[in-house]
C-alpha cells in the first residue's frame, strides 16, 4: 500500500493540516502536498479509468505529463475537468472526483470494453464510419457515447475572473531548474533584462531531489545562493507557478501563471496570462521520464522512478512496501537508493542492459540491493493495484523465469528531452543514439525576425544531465548563445550518460504480451495498436498518430510519443530519425479557456460603441440588436406589448404622422482635396464629380471583382469637399478601403480623408409631419422650395447647429438632421417634446427594415452577399456608362457578371398573405446530383407589411424582371411550400410622390 | 505574432495593431485589360515559402499602409518600406540578397 512516511518530506508542512475530498470521502495531507501525494498518503492508488477500455489507471508521474491521475477539480462554478493531480497544489476543502467511470471508480460498467478489446481497433472509428452504417445508430455511438469522454464539461458560468498582462525582456529563460538559474544568472550579470519562468511552485527542478552536488556545493546551497543572487538584480523577475505555454513569430511567448488556484474565491484572479516578447529566449525545459513497453505497465502501482523518488523526497509518501526497480539506465538506481534510505524494500533492480556499471549502479550494489542484468518484466501482476511481477530475459520472448511479489514497480526508460518551445516555431532536432532521444539542433534554431536564432536550448532540454555541464550549458545560453552549438557538442561528447533502446520489454515479447502494453495511457493505444497501424501500411508518423489516436490525448503524448514512433520504427523496418516526430504545437500544457479569454468575457467581451442617444434607448426600453460593435433599438415594446405588434405600430405611426430614428451609427466619411472628385469617380461606380455643392446623391460602391460592397448617400459640401454616408457596419472598412487606393495605388492624387461618423448624431425625422415638427423648432428653412428632395442645408434647429439631408429610406418626407455629437440627446429630446402634438414616436432598424422594403430599397447584407453586382439588383442608373474606370468596372466585365442568364431582383407577394422564411429558395424542377431540389432563386428580404396587411419579399430569380406576374414556390423550414407571385420590389409609393413634397 | 517596424512612424507594432493586404506590387488592370491579365492582377496571387512582400496596415496605429519583405518559411524580416513604390527599393534587395544568395526577384 502507499502511505505517508514517518519522517522527511523537503516541501510538506506536517503542522498544516489540510482536509480535501475524494469523491466524496474526506481524507486529509499536509500543506505543501500536491493533491497526487496526499491521494497516495491516504492509499489512494487507484484514482481513475482509461478512455477506451475502462481500465483502472493510478499516478504513474509527479508533474505536468502525467497522464491517469485527472480529476474533475472543483464543483459547480468552480468546477474544472481533466485537472492533472500532480501539479494541483493540496488546499483545505479541496473537492475532486474521479473521471471517465460508470456507476463508480471501484466498480465500472465500461469495463466490459477491456475484455472487448479486440473489437476496438486501431482505427476502430476510420474502420467502421462508413460501413456498416446501421451499426453506428444503434450499437457503436450509444456505446460510445456513454464510455466516452474524460472530464465533464462545466454547466455554470465560471466564478473566478482571470487576467493578462504584458512583459518586455531580452531573455526569457524558461524552466527554473539549474540550467535555468545559471541562464538567468549569467544573461542578468550582464545588465539584459531577464524573465525568469518555472512551471512548479518550487525552484531547483531535479537537483535537490537527485542530491547531486553542483558547482562544488551541495545542491540545496548552491540553489539558495542562486536565487538570493537572483533577487537581488534588479533587472530579473522570477515567477514561478508559471508556465510558458507557447512559442510565436518574433519571441512571442504565452505563459499562464497560477494565482489563486488554491485559494478559490479569495478576490484575486485565479490565473493570470503572460504576452511576453522577449528578445530571445533561453529553454531550460528539461527532460521527461520515459516509460518502458511491458505488459501490464498501466496497472495501479507501477510508477515512473523518478517520480517515485520524488514523492518519498518531498512528501514523504511512499507509494509502495516492495518496489522492483526496472530500467535501461543508471538513473533509476537513484530510486533504489532513496527508497532504502527510506527504509522501505527493493527485492530487485531488473535492468535490461547486459551488463550494467558505474557509480549508481556500484551504490545500489554495495548496497546489497539485487540487480538482475539482461533481465525484463514479462508480466505485471494485480488489477487495481500491483501484486507482483513476472520476470523474463531481455533478450527472449517472454517466458516466465521467476515471480517477485511486490505492491510497486518503479520504470525508467530513459530522459525525453522536452523539446516542445523549441519546437513550436520550426527548430529543428536530431537523433542521438547516445541517449535515445531527440536533442535539439543547434545548427537549426527557429529564427528571429532579424535571422538570428530565437531560442537558446540549456540543460536537459539539450540532452546535457550531469550537473557541472548543465551549469556551463546554462551559462552560455544565457551569456554568449553564438558559442553555444560548439559547446553543446563539446559537453555531450564528454559526458558518460549512454541510454541504450529498450522499446519493448522483452524484445520478442508475443502477441498477447504486446496486446497489454500501454504506449499512451491516457487514449489507451497499446504497442499492438501502432504495429496494425504499421501492417495496415499507416507509414507516415502523423498519420498513425492519427488512426490510433497516440498522442492526441489531454497530455498530447508528453510519455508516449518517442516510445510510439520507436515502436513504429521497428514495425517499418526504419530507423527514428527517417520516420521523424509529429509536430509540436502549442500549447505545452493544457491552457483553462478563462485564461485566455482574460477579462474579455460579459460586458466587455468587446467593445460597445454607443450613439449620444444610447443612454435614452436604454431608459426608454429598447429592445436592442447588434449592428457592428453598436447596438441599436430594434423596436421600443410598450408595456404588453410583442417586438412584433411594437414594429407594426411603429411604422403604421410613422407612415401616418411622425417617427424619430436615431440613424447616428451611419458612417461618416469626409473626402477633401483638389482630386477629390476624381478620387470618388473612381470609388463610386456612378458620377460624383458632378454633383452640385448642396445637393445628395445616391451611391454604390464595389470591389474590383464588380461585386458590390456598400452604398449611401454623398453629399457635397463644398467645391472640393464631399460627404460620404456608408452603412453603419461599413464606416471603417470603408475608410480603410479609401485609404488603401490613395496610399498604394494613387498616392499623387491630392485628397483627405476623415472618418467623422462619431463626431455627429444624425437623427432621422420621418413621416408627413417631419415638415411641421422642425418648422417648430425653427431656425433654418426647411420648405419644400428651400430644401428640395435630395438637397441639403446648414443652419440651426432648436437652437442647435445642424445640417439638414433630405433624403429618405423610408419612402416618407424624410429628413436626416446632424448636429455635433454633444448635443444629439437634447435635440433628440427636442424634437420628442415638439412633436408630442404631431403624435410623434421613436421606431428601430426593424420598422426601419420594414419600411424600406415596402419601398423597394436594398439592403447591403441582405440583397448583397459578396456575390452579387449592381446590374444584378436593378440598380443600372446608378452604374455610370460615361465613366473610362472605377473600381469594379472591369470586374463587372467578366462574360459571367454581365451575362444576362443571372437571378435578378425582384419583388415577391405570397398568395395566402403569409410571411416567406428567411433565407427560403424558389424551387425549380428536378433535382441535382446530390438529389436536392433545384432552385432559381432565392429571398434575400422578407417582412410582414404593416402597411400593406400581407407579407412581402424581395429577393433574386433567374431571369427575375422578364418573369412579372409568374407565380412560384418557396421551400419552408417545415417541409412544405409557399406560392408566391413575382411583383415589382416597390410595393409602396410606386412613383415617390410622398418623400418628394 | 510578428512584429514589423512602420516605416511611416516608425513604431515596431505587434501583429495585432497591424490589418494584412495581400500580395505587393500588384499592378492594376481596370478596363481595356484582357481576361488573362485581369486574371493576373485579380486571382493569381504568389503564395511563395520563402521571400514574399506584402502589404500591411499599420491599422491600430498611424493607419499609413507599408509594405514588407520577409521569409514566409523562416519569419526573417527583412525589411518595411513606405507603399508608395512600384518596386522594392535597392536596400531592401540587398537586405534579402545579403542573407538569400541564391534568391532570383
Ligand atoms: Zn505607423
Amino acid at each position: 500500500m502507499s502511505t505517508r512516511l514517518a519522517s522527511g518530506g523537503r516541501l510538506i508542512d506536517r503542522k498544516t493540516t489540510q482536509k480535501f475530498t475524494f469523491n466524496g470521502t474526506w481524507l486529509s495531507g499536509f500543506s505543501g502536498d500536491t493533491l497526487a501525494s496526499a491521494l497516495l498518503a491516504n492509499d489512494q492508488m487507484l484514482v481513475g479509468r482509461s478512455f477506451k477500455y475502462h481500465r483502472p489507471r493510478g499516478i504513474l508521474a509527479s508533474g505536468p505529463e502525467e497522464p491517469n491521475a485527472l480529476v474533475n477539480l472543483g464543483r459547480d462554478d468552480r468546477l474544472e475537468p481533466n485537472q492533472r493531480t500532480t501539479t494541483t497544489p493540496l488546499f483545505d476543502g479541496l473537492q475532486a472526483t474521479s473521471q471517465n467511470h460508470w456507476p463508480s471508480l471501484e466498480f465500472d460498467i465500461g469495463v466490459v470494453n477491456n475484455y472487448a478489446a479486440r473489437f476496438l481497433p486501431a482505427g476502430f472509428y476510420y474502420k467502421t464510419f462508413i460501413h456498416p452504417r446501421a451499426a453506428w445508430k444503434h450499437l457503436f455511438e450509444p456505446v460510445i457515447r456513454k464510455s466516452a469522454g474524460l472530464g465533464r464539461a462545466p454547466k455554470d458560468r465560471d466564478a473566478d475572473r482571470y487576467e493578462q498582462a504584458y512583459a518586455f525582456c531580452d531573455v526569457l529563460v524558461v524552466g527554473g531548474g539549474i540550467a535555468g538559474l545559471q541562464a538567468a544568472l549569467s544573461a542578468g550579470r550582464r545588465g539584459d533584462r531577464v524573465i525568469l519562468l518555472e512551471q512548479a511552485a518550487h525552484w531547483g527542478g531535479r537537483a535537490p531531489v537527485d542530491g547531486d552536488a553542483v558547482g562544488g556545493m551541495a545542491a540545496g546551497d548552491w540553489l539558495t545562493a542562486a536565487l538570493e543572487e537572483l533577487h537581488a538584480l534588479p533587472n530579473v523577475t522570477l515567477r514561478a507557478a508559471c508556465t510558458a505555454t507557447g512559442v510565436y513569430d518574433h519571441g512571442y511567448v504565452l505563459a499562464a501563471e497560477s494565482l489563486a488556484d488554491a485559494t478559490p474565491g479569495d478576490g484575486r484572479p485565479r490565473q493570470r496570462l503572460w504576452r511576453i516578447r522577449a528578445g530571445r529566449i533561453v529553454t531550460a525545459t528539461g527532460a521527461i521520464e520515459r516509460p518502458l513497453s511491458f505488459a501490464g505497465n498501466d496497472i495501479p502501482g507501477v510508477m515512473l522512478a523518478a517520480a517515485m523518488r520524488d514523492y518519498v523526497v518531498n512528501h514523504a509518501v511512499s507509494p509502495g512496501d516492495r518496489t522492483v526497480i526496472v530500467t535501461n539506465n543508471d538513473d533509476a538506481y537513484r530510486t533504489a537508493l532513496v527508497l532504502r534510505d527510506a527504509g522501505l524494500a527493493v527485492p530487485v533492480i531488473l535492468d535490461a542492459r547486459p551488463a550494467p556499471a558505474g557509480p549508481l549502479v556500484e551504490a545500489a550494489r554495495a548496497r546489497g540491493i539485487r540487480i538482475e542484468a539482461g533481465r525484463a518484466i514479462a508480466k505485471v501482476q494485480g488489477g487495481k493495484r500491483v501484486t507482483g511481477v513476472q520476470i523474463c530475459l531481455q533478450a527472449g520472448e517472454g517466458a516466465v523465469l521467476e515471480e517477485i511479489s511486490c505492491d510497486a514497480v518503479a520504470m525508467s526508460g530513459g530522459w525525453s528531452p522536452v523539446v516542445h518551445l523549441w519546437s513550436h516555431c520550426g527548430g529543428k532536432l536530431n537523433w542521438d543514439d547516445r541517449l535515445s532521444a531527440f536533442l535539439p539542433d543547434p545548427a537549426r534554431p527557429p529564427l528571429n525576425h532579424d535571422g538570428r536564432a530565437m531560442v537558446t536550448p540549456a540543460g536537459a532540454a539539450a540532452g546535457i544531465f550531469e550537473p557541472d555541464a548543465i551549469l556551463t550549458s546554462g551559462e552560455v545560453a544565457g551569456a554568449d548563445p553564438d558559442s553555444l552549438g560548439e559547446v553543446q557538442d563539446e559537453l555531450l561528447a564528454r559526458q558518460s550518460v549512454v541510454v541504450p533502446p529498450v522499446w519493448v520489454m522483452p524484445q520478442g515479447a508475443r502477441a498477447d504480451l504486446r496486446a497489454k502494453m500501454w504506449l499512451d495511457f491516457q487514449n489507451d493505444v497499446k504497442v499492438s495498436d501502432v504495429q496494425l497501424a504499421a501492417r495496415e501500411g499507416y507509414e507516415s508518423v502523423e498519420h498513425t498518430k492519427r488512426y490510433t489516436t497516440l498522442g492526441m490525448a489531454t497530455d498530447q503524448g508528453k510519455l508516449s510519443n518517442i516510445n510510439g514512433l520507436a515502436v513504429l520504427a521497428q514495425a517499418l523496418g526504419e530507423d527514428i530519425p527517417q520516420v521523424g516526430t509529429t509536430t509540436f504545437r502549442p500549447p505545452y500544457t493544457p491552457v483553462t479557456l478563462g485564461t485566455l479569454a482574460g477579462e474579455a468575457r460579459g460586458e466587455i467581451f468587446q467593445p460597445l460603441r454607443r450613439t449620444p442617444v444610447h443612454g435614452w434607448h436604454e431608459s426608454h426600453g429598447a429592445y436592442f440588436e447588434p449592428v457592428g460593435l453598436w447596438r441599436r433599438p430594434y423596436c421600443y415594446p410598450r408595456s404588453g406589448e410583442s417586438h412584433a405588434d411594437a414594429v407594426k405600430r411603429e411604422v403604421l405611426n410613422t407612415r401616418a404622422g411622425l417617427g424619430l430614428l436615431d440613424a447616428s451609427t451611419l458612417g461618416k466619411i469626409i473626402v477633401k482635396g483638389p482630386d477629390a472628385g476624381r478620387f470618388l469617380d473612381m470609388l463610386y461606380t456612378n458620377m460624383m464629380s458632378t454633383l452640385p455643392v448642396g445637393k445628395c446623391r445616391y451611391g454604390l460602391m464595389c470591389n474590383e471583382q464588380g461585386f458590390l460592397s456598400d452604398d449611401g448617400v454623398v453629399a457635397r459640401l463644398d467645391e472640393d469637399t464631399w460627404l460620404c454616408h456608408t452603412t453603419s457596419g461599413g464606416a471603417d472598412r470603408i475608410h480603410g478601403w479609401m485609404e488603401d487606393w490613395l496610399q498604394c495605388e494613387w498616392w499623387d492624387w491630392k485628397v483627405y480623408t476623415a472618418n467623422l461618423t462619431e463626431h455627429y448624431a444624425q437623427i432621422a425625422v420621418v413621416g408627413p409631419k417631419a415638415r411641421a415638427l422642425l418648422e417648430k423648432l425653427g431656425g433654418m428653412d426647411v420648405s419644400k422650395e428651400a430644401l428640395p428632395f435630395m438637397a441639403w442645408s446648414e443652419g440651426s434647429l432648436a437652437g442647435i447647429p445642424a445640417r439638414a439631408f433630405r433624403i429618405s429610406f423610408s419612402g416618407e418626407l424624410s429628413y436626416e438632421i446632424a448636429v455635433p455629437a454633444s448635443q444629439g440627446l437634447a435635440f433628440w429630446e427636442a424634437c420628442l417634446a415638439a412633436g408630442a402634438e404631431f403624435g410623434i414616436s421613436p421606431y428601430g432598424t426593424e420598422a426601419l427594415h420594414v419600411m424600406r422594403a415596402e419601398k423597394g430599397f436594398i439592403m447591403i447584407g441582405d440583397e448583397t452577399d459578396g456575390t452579387v453586382t449592381p446590374l444584378d439588383l436593378g440598380l443600372a442608373w446608378a452604374v455610370s456608362k460615361k465613366k473610362a474606370d472605377f473600381l469594379g468596372k472591369r470586374g463587372m466585365e467578366r462574360n459571367h457578371l454581365s451575362s444576362p442568364d443571372r437571378w435578378q431582383l425582384v419583388g415577391f407577394e405570397t398568395l395566402d398573405g403569409s410571411v416567406i422564411p428567411d433565407g427560403a429558395y424558389i424551387l425549380a424542377e428536378g433535382s441535382n446530383d446530390n438529389g436536392q431540389r433545384n432552385v432559381q432563386g432565392r429571398v434575400t428580404s422578407t417582412y410582414y407589411s404593416p402597411t400593406l396587411k400581407h407579407g412581402i419579399a424581395m429577393g433574386l430569380l433567374h431571369h427575375g424582371p422578364s418573369r412579372m406576374g409568374e407565380v412560384v414556390e418557396f421551400n419552408k423550414t417545415d417541409g412544405g411550400t409557399v406560392k408566391a407571385r413575382v411583383a415589382d420590389p416597390v410595393f409602396y409609393d410606386k412613383t415617390g410622390e410622398k418623400q418628394n413634397v | 505574432m510578428l512584429t514589423l517596424t512602420c516605416p511611416c512612424c516608425g513604431v515596431t507594432a505587434e501583429e495585432t495593431e497591424l490589418a494584412p493586404g495581400y500580395e505587393a506590387h500588384l499592378k492594376r488592370f481596370g478596363p481595356g485589360s484582357t481576361d488573362a491579365e485581369f486574371e493576373s492582377y485579380m486571382f493569381a496571387r504568389k503564395n511563395p515559402k520563402g521571400v514574399h512582400f506584402e502589404r500591411w496596415r499599420h491599422a491600430y496605429g498611424c493607419g499609413k499602409w507599408f509594405l514588407a519583405a520577409r521569409c514566409t518559411a523562416t519569419l526573417e524580416v527583412f525589411g518595411t518600406y513606405p507603399a508608395q513604390t512600384t518596386e522594392p527599393p535597392a536596400a531592401i534587395l540587398d537586405a534579402i540578397r545579403a542573407r538569400r544568395p541564391d534568391w532570383k526577384a
